[in-house]
């Protein structure tokens, strides 16, 4: 199993190396650029911004320049907000949004496996029929749908929580971004662990327990670990589906977290922020993406010597 | 073969209410989008400056609490005042005074006002001072209300739902032909090429995309078009590891030898063999990637990075609801409510599709 995680992580590299060179050289084209002001600044004070920040040199040189300093762990200086580093913007977006995308990810996996497993043990009954219903409603009503009316009922119809804003990380004020995060994913989740379960429930093995009389909550257990599967190897698109959602929740709740900077960052061309920001996000989908494999070969022997 | 696989698939799903249903609703909204704003009366950039922010109701405006401020503003204009107001059915008598003589070219402002039609002037006093004028009271419907500018919010969602849905087919469309292209090549051929080809897909799966395409549309304001070209980038991934199992299952069935030992080279066999014979699970697939694209654009564009005004789309309009909420919550509710029927139809009829197409029932 380390042999096949190593393998996976060997694999990623490339991708990582791809993604850094792709959105490096992709956003190092694009027109426009950070110094670029409503009033044009003296050639001579471009020249001088320009160099201090190494954009005078040729592209590849410039690219070099930002490997080299990835392997130090060095992601550049912040082009809008002077005097800070990329890093030093991440210190303080990162805990902002982990946490959020932590609780998120708990919340939506719990909710989801449950309501999932539940559909599947009384399929087609009323139970089935209600998480059919929840489930494709919550597929199809976008985050940004679910926040503002969060926002209005909670926040100011009910006046029990915060509309918005980060408190410190203080509970009350995680509450509704985290369950706007998870809803859709949740869905999702549910739809997916209902049928994976639901076709696992009715195969041989499953029914010769059934049959030898084995307690229902070991045969459920049984199939639960089958079941998991599919929903394990949703682990590394869940993750990227969190970060992006979480610049829209970050957007709406105005949390000082990565996605606000991202944006932000995007439309004032801070070429170091946005690339860190995509570095990073790629980071973490590798990550979450080996997890997965690793969860995967720890449920199904099968995988092990894949 | 083929033409009774497709019977008993839809026949399978005439029996499938739900998928039924979601197509009629589907069609319905289809048909909506595309013919409704003619006859909704309005169009879709028009003011009316008197109906900002309306509620939804099926009564005609102006309501007849409506009318008396309205003339009020109006009479301040023409510099007269206003004596008297008698409505009448739909036409209201006006009785005007001014300190001078009232010149009649003055009542053009009753028409142009959206809530009344063309004036006549009943009496006139000797010196000019005093009139009685009639005008007809427009009837004007705004079913699920104004927004903040008071154009009519039926129209703009119709308006905004043909920008969304042809979104949705057009980057379905481009996914599907990429993936479907790409997939059915790396499955036939196989070998070296396919495992270099899924290897390509596999790094492109893991990349953070959505990031990928914010990068795109903002560093290249980007417009529709390039909207379109960046969803469909996206999506094709799933669309090509589809096609690839389903062409690498067919390859060693006999009709495929028999086509090869006809003489049909791999570009023949690819067309007439390997795409129609995937076509299920295609469409099955490709139905439920249209809401994911629509899903995606309107997230674009609730950020502000999709559609650009004046066009619009349902993901423009949510936007514009959310920060109105408070003031004016249906003008969340109406394009909402069409997205989320919308997708609720598409991710019905594609799981429908699915299980009516697929060849193990």
């Amino acid at each position: 199993m380390t042999a096949l995680l190593l393998r996976r992580l060997a694999q990623s590299l490339p991708t990582l190396f791809l993604v850094i060179a792709g959105s490096f050289f992709l956003i190092r084209l694009a027109p426009g650029g950070p110094f670029d002001l409503e009033r044009p600044l003296p050639p001579a004070a471009m020249e001088n911004l320009r160099r201090l920040y190494g954009l005078d040199e040729p592209l590849p040189v410039q690219f070099f320049h930002y490997l080299a300093g990835l392997a130090r762990g060095d992601l550049g200086p912040s082009f809008t907000f002077r005097d800070l580093t990329v890093a030093d913007l991440f210190a303080r977006g990162l805990p902002v949004s982990a946490t959020l995308g932590a609780l998120a990810l708990v919340l939506a996996l719990t909710l989801g496996l449950a309501l999932g497993s539940l559909a599947a043990f009384r399929r087609g009954g009323l139970a089935d029929r209600l998480v059919g219903l929840v489930a494709s409603l919550g597929l199809a009503v976008p985050n940004f749908v679910i926040a503002p009316l969060l926002q209005i009922g909670f926040g100011l119809g009910l006046a029990w929580l915060p509309v918005g804003g980060w408190g410190g990380g203080a509970p009350q004020n995680l509450v509704l971004p985290v369950i706007t995060l998870a809803l859709p994913h949740a869905a999702g989740i549910a739809r997916l662990t209902r049928a994976s379960l639901a076709e696992v429930l009715v195969q041989p093995h499953i029914r010769t327990q059934r049959a030898m009389g084995f307690s229902r909550f070991r045969v459920a257990r049984h199939a639960l670990r089958a079941a998991l599967l599919p929903v394990v190897a949703t682990l590394g698109p869940l993750a990227a589906g969190l970060m992006t959602g979480s610049v829209v929740v970050e957007t709406i709740f105005g949390l000082p977290g990565i996605g606000r900077y991202f944006v932000d960052g995007a439309l004032n061309r801070d070429y170091t922020l946005v690339m860190g920001t995509v570095v990073l996000v790629a980071v973490l989908v590798l990550a979450f993406n080996l997890i997965a494999d690793g969860i995967a070969a720890w449920l199904d022997p099968r995988m092990r010597a894949a | 073969m083929s033409a009774s696989l497709t019977t008993l698939a839809r026949r399978r799903l005439a029996r499938d209410r739900g998928a039924v249903a979601a197509l009629i609703a589907l069609v319905a909204v289809a048909l909506a989008c595309l013919i409704g704003p003619f006859l909704t009366g309005h169009a879709p950039e028009r003011i009316y400056p008197d109906f900002v922010r309306s509620t939804p109701s099926l009564s005609a405006h102006p309501a007849p609490d409506e009318i008396r401020p309205a003339l009020d503003r109006l009479a301040q204009r023409m510099r007269v005042t206003l004596e008297d107001v008698h409505r009448e059915g739909d036409r209201v008598r006006l009785t005007l005074t001014a300190p001078k003589p009232i010149d009649p070219r003055n009542l053009v402002l009753l028409p142009r006002s959206d809530l009344f039609g063309p004036a006549t002037v009943l009496e006139r006093s000797a010196d000019g001072q005093r009139l009685v004028v009639e005008a007809t009271v427009r009837r004007l419907h705004f079913l699920l209300g104004t927004d903040m500018l008071g154009r009519d919010l039926f129209t703009r969602c119709l308006v905004a739902g043909r920008v969304s849905l042809l979104i949705g087919l057009v980057a379905t469309l481009v996914a599907l032909s990429l993936g479907v292209a790409y997939g059915a090549v790396s499955g036939l051929v196989g070998g070296g090429l396919d495992a270099l080809m899924m290897r390509v897909v596999d790094i492109l799966y893991a990349l953070p995309f959505v990031f990928f395409v914010i990068v795109l549309l903002v560093f290249f304001r980007a417009g529709l078009w390039l909207v379109l070209v960046a969803v469909a980038a996206v999506e094709w991934l799933d669309m090509a590891r589809i096609v690839r199992t389903q062409t690498m299952s067919l390859k060693n069935r006999d009709f495929f030898r028999a086509a090869y030992a006809l003489g049909s080279g791999t570009g023949a066999v690819l067309v007439r063999h390997a795409v129609p014979n995937t076509l299920g699970p295609i469409i099955a697939a490709a139905t439920l990637l249209v809401p994911r694209v629509i899903l995606l654009e309107s997230f674009l564009s609730f950020l502000g990075l999709g559609v650009q005004e004046p066009a619009t789309s349902w993901g423009v309009l949510i936007a514009e609801g959310a920060r109105a909420l408070e003031a004016a919550p249906w003008m969340l509710a109406a394009p909402a409510g069409f997205l989320v029927v919308t997708l609720m139809a598409l991710n019905r009829l594609g799981d429908g599709l699915s299980d009516a197409l697929d060849p193990r029932l």
